[in-house]
């Protein structure tokens, strides 16, 4: 055991050494490692935000209005169809997640099947003999409906985040229907979350003249309230407004804010459909209010004065600079399939991530001199050598965690000070083998022999069971506890390898050059 | 060459004579901890409560506590706890989930920035947990606590007899349960930190009881004559030195960050604290005195049952000392 082969040592010196190389960054400013050339290792540790400060968001989709988007599309091309073929219905509607209606005679059924079975094959209709009907999206559809909302809504997500200027944010799926968002830097998320929180559907519709609010709304009409909030914070008016969109937030290509009259405004073009209908739908409606609905709020009803063809126009309401520049931002990039909703926030300042980071230094710091001095006092020379494995040791976890970048939290501080504590374990187990060799008078050099090959199962043993506490930790573990996990199972791996290898390798050339005869432990 | 020696060479210290206390004392501690959890409860952070939580340091070199009880009265946010974190001019506010949903709590975030906002320097935490993801990370943390104790017993089983991995498995049960009733005497906050220290200890404590299992393994390998309570002796009497070191390094580098490592993680800390000394304990007092009553004895281990060859071969060849 104490005849080391060649290609040990040298795979120990390349382990250390490859250690050191990827460790060395973060002894340089974040400057000095970024402007390394790509071929060494520049990458620093990564600083969770609870040590860097920033803001975590947790996003959830409302699954739930997806699929009843998706119902209620369905109910107008049912209406239609069944309108169409002349085929009686009674109260058709979304009720309990699916469609339910009564057809007036039932021998229609057959006609009614027909039109589902065209519409394509996720959806299931279902007719008792009374002619009581419900119709549903099958339960693959429905996954691939919110399956399909949550990418567009993180893709949606990212735009409107570079479109802020954050730097290097992290957008994350967790899970079915949930988007994780990092923000570094980020210490008042408010705007984020208000950017964040808007659906963002533009629809361009018609006031419905013939109408009043307070009076009867036909069918295809709603009562809508305005953006504008009066004192109390209800709305200033309310609108009626025609359901048929004439042109929407899909055929805008561009958004800009810009002042008109020292008003501050959004202007907005078209696509080519977009321009044509906008035109058409101006041509025919001029002298009359054009509603300008955002997410179901009217922002602005003004009277069209004449044919707008260019493609170009504008949005004004009442609205602040930052209002116009959000406004202009969200419809660039464009509006969320369903609403999301904050689930989850933790933002962290930059005074307490670091404070958090000297404090953990600074605890790292003591333990390691403490333990040293432990060490030492225990097992004298051979308590140095272990330290020197020690220190190798927070040079490998240093190393290994800018190298994988593994993120570095505050409880993974925690974790490197514990593995620091439980590092010298396997060598105290080693050594406290030796001791007990040589006192049953072994000669030295099958003492440390036998020492060393009688303790690593244990070592291995013990080492493994943390091991496993460590990995179920990161499974279902999140944020910062997943940073603990890391990094003890990191300082694990890396504490096994210092204190058997390395050591190893340092009492075997001690013991060669010293040609001790008995030990000093 | 070393400053002090090990403990006696030859510890004679009687613990399996100890069973006949340390196990109805263990039996008392996993009982009153239980009671504790069920009478006092654990105090939930927002991780699993859900709810608002601002850490903020004021303006005022002390902070003004009662001043600021008054303003968040004022906002009619139900139930809010002001206590005083750390710094004298650092205080922690737990705000109750609020009725509405999501934006019901944005918005109560939002009043009380703006309420506080004269009289707060940093903003330095501002956390939102909502009820369901609280509910998912308690269910979280209870599985993976549950799988992890599973599979550390798994492994045992795997390297060694089935008693000691129901010992190794039992003394798991008793430090977890024992660190939650420390939780539930000190009322310190549980959060999701610390399921992750009570994981800790577990895999800590588990590899104590190990190293341990594998010396009684090797020592009723070797000596088939003696009666189990010398055997047993023999075992913790030659790790004992390991045991105590191990823990003494861990526990100087766990006090160093208690002290030192800042309050965001002093329950976190404390938890690891406490938990490497009932894990030390539960190893030595509980695990080891379980295997007698679980029926290990040399027979149980077997030389044909043996897995790991050469320790057979060498134990054979040495005979006893």
């Amino acid at each position: 055991m104490l005849q080391i082969p060649l290609w040990q040592k040298v795979l120990i010196f390349l382990v250390l050494l490859v250690g050191v190389l990827f460790a060395a960054p973060n002894l340089v400013s974040q400057e000095r490692a970024r402007s390394l050339p790509d071929w060494v290792p520049n990458q620093q540790i990564n600083l969770g935000l609870d040590l860097q400060g920033g803001s975590y968001l947790l996003l959830e989709v409302e699954t739930d209005a997806v699929i009843d988007d998706q119902l209620n599309n369905l109910v107008d091309t049912l209406r239609e169809e069944m309108r169409g073929q002349r085929i009686g219905y009674r109260s058709l509607g979304v009720a309990d997640g699916a469609i339910s209606f009564t057809l007036t005679d039932p021998a229609n059924a057959g006609q009614v099947e027909q039109i589902v079975q065209d519409l394509g094959q996720q959806i299931t209709i279902d007719i008792a003999d009374n002619g009581q009907a419900t119709v549903d999206l099958t339960d693959q559809a429905r996954r691939e409906r919110v399956s399909n909302a949550v990418s567009q809504s993180i893709e949606i997500v990212r735009r409107r985040i570079d479109e802020t200027g954050v730097r290097e944010p992290t957008i994350q799926r967790q899970g079915d229907a949930r988007i994780v968002v990092q923000l570094p830097g980020i210490n008042n998320p408010e705007r984020m979350k208000d950017i964040l929180g808007k659906t963002a559907r533009l629809t361009f519709r018609l006031v419905d003249q013939d109408a009043r609010v307070g009076g009867d709304v036909p069918p295809g009409s709603e009562v809508l309230p305005s953006d504008e909030a009066g004192p109390e914070g209800q709305p200033t008016r309310q609108y009626v407004v025609r359901k048929r969109i004439m042109v929407s937030g899909e055929n805008l290509t561009d958004a800009q804010p810009t002042f008109q009259q020292g008003q501050p405004v959004v202007s907005f073009t078209f696509d080519t459909v977009g321009a044509k209908r906008f035109g058409e739908t101006t041509q025919e409606n001029v002298g009359r209010p054009f509603a300008i609905v955002l997410d179901g709020k009217v922002i602005s009803a003004p009277v069209i004065r004449e044919p707008i063809l260019g493609g170009q126009g504008v949005i004004s309401g009442d609205f602040t600079v930052q209002e116009a520049n959000d406004l202009a931002l969200l419809l660039r990039a464009g509006a969320l399939p369903a609403p999301l909703t904050v689930v989850e926030e933790r933002t962290v300042g930059p005074g307490l991530g670091a404070d958090s980071v000297r404090a953990g230094e600074f605890a790292a710091i003591l333990a390691l001199v403490a333990v040293v001095v432990f060490m030492v006092v225990f097992y004298g020379m051979f308590g140095a050598l272990a330290d020197v494995a020690l220190i190798a040791n927070l040079i490998l976890i240093m190393g290994a965690l800018s190298g994988l970048q593994a993120t570095l939290t505050l409880p993974g501080i925690a974790g490197i000070v514990l593995t620091l504590g439980m590092a010298v374990d396997a060598n105290v187990l080693v050594f406290e083998r030796i001791r007990e060799e040589q006192h049953n008078f072994k000669k030295v050099l099958s003492a440390v022999d036998a020492g060393y090959r009688r303790a690593l199962t244990t070592i291995f043993d013990a080492n493994i069971t943390t091991l496993i506490a460590a990995m179920l930790l990161y499974y279902f573990g999140s944020g910062p506890v997943r940073g603990f996990a890391v990094t003890l199972a990191i300082g694990l791996v890396t504490s096994m390898f210092t204190a058997i290898m390395v050591t190893r390798l340092m009492v075997a050339g001690w013991l060669r050059r010293s040609r001790a005869q008995t030990l000093p432990i | 060459m070393a400053l002090v020696k090990r403990f006696p060479t030859e510890p004679r210290f009687d613990f399996a004579g100890k069973r006949r206390l340390t196990l109805p004392f263990s039996g008392a501690l996993m009982a009153l901890s239980l009671i504790a959890i069920l009478v006092m409860g654990l105090n939930f952070g927002v991780d699993f409560r859900g709810g608002i939580l601002l850490e903020v340091r004021t303006k005022a070199e002390t902070a003004d506590i009662s001043g600021i009880r008054d303003e968040m009265n004022a906002l009619n946010l139900g139930d809010v706890t002001i206590q005083r974190f750390g710094e004298p001019d650092t205080v922690l506010m737990n705000v109750q989930e609020q009725e509405g949903g999501a934006e019901a709590q944005q918005a109560a975030i939002e009043q009380i920035r703006s309420e506080l906002d004269a009289r707060v320097a940093d903003w330095r935490r501002v956390e939102f947990v909502g009820p369901k993801v609280g509910e998912e990370l308690k269910q979280a943390g209870i599985l993976a606590t549950v799988l992890a104790l599973g599979a550390m017993a798994l492994y045992i089983w795997f390297r060694f007899e089935w008693q000691f991995a129901a010992a190794g498995l039992a003394a798991l049960v008793h430090d977890v349960v024992a660190v939650l009733g420390f939780f539930a005497v000190t009322q310190l906050e549980f959060n999701l930190g610390t399921v992750a220290a009570v994981l800790t200890i577990a895999g800590y404590s588990i590899n104590d009881t190990v190293v341990i299992f594998d010396r009684v393994r090797e020592i009723l390998r070797k000596y088939k004559r003696k009666p189990m309570p010398e055997l047993l002796n023999i075992a913790l009497n030659s790790t004992l030195s390991r045991t105590l070191l191990t823990s003494g390094t861990t526990l100087v580098a766990l006090i160093a960050l208690a002290i030192f490592g800042g309050a965001v993680i002093r329950s976190f800390t404390w938890g690891l604290i406490f938990g490497v000394v009932i894990g030390t304990y539960s190893s030595v007092g509980f695990a080891v005195p379980l295997l007698t009553l679980f029926g290990v004895k040399p027979s149980t281990v077997a030389v044909t049952q043996e897995t790991d060859k050469e320790t057979a071969a060498r134990v054979s060849g040495q005979g006893g000392s």
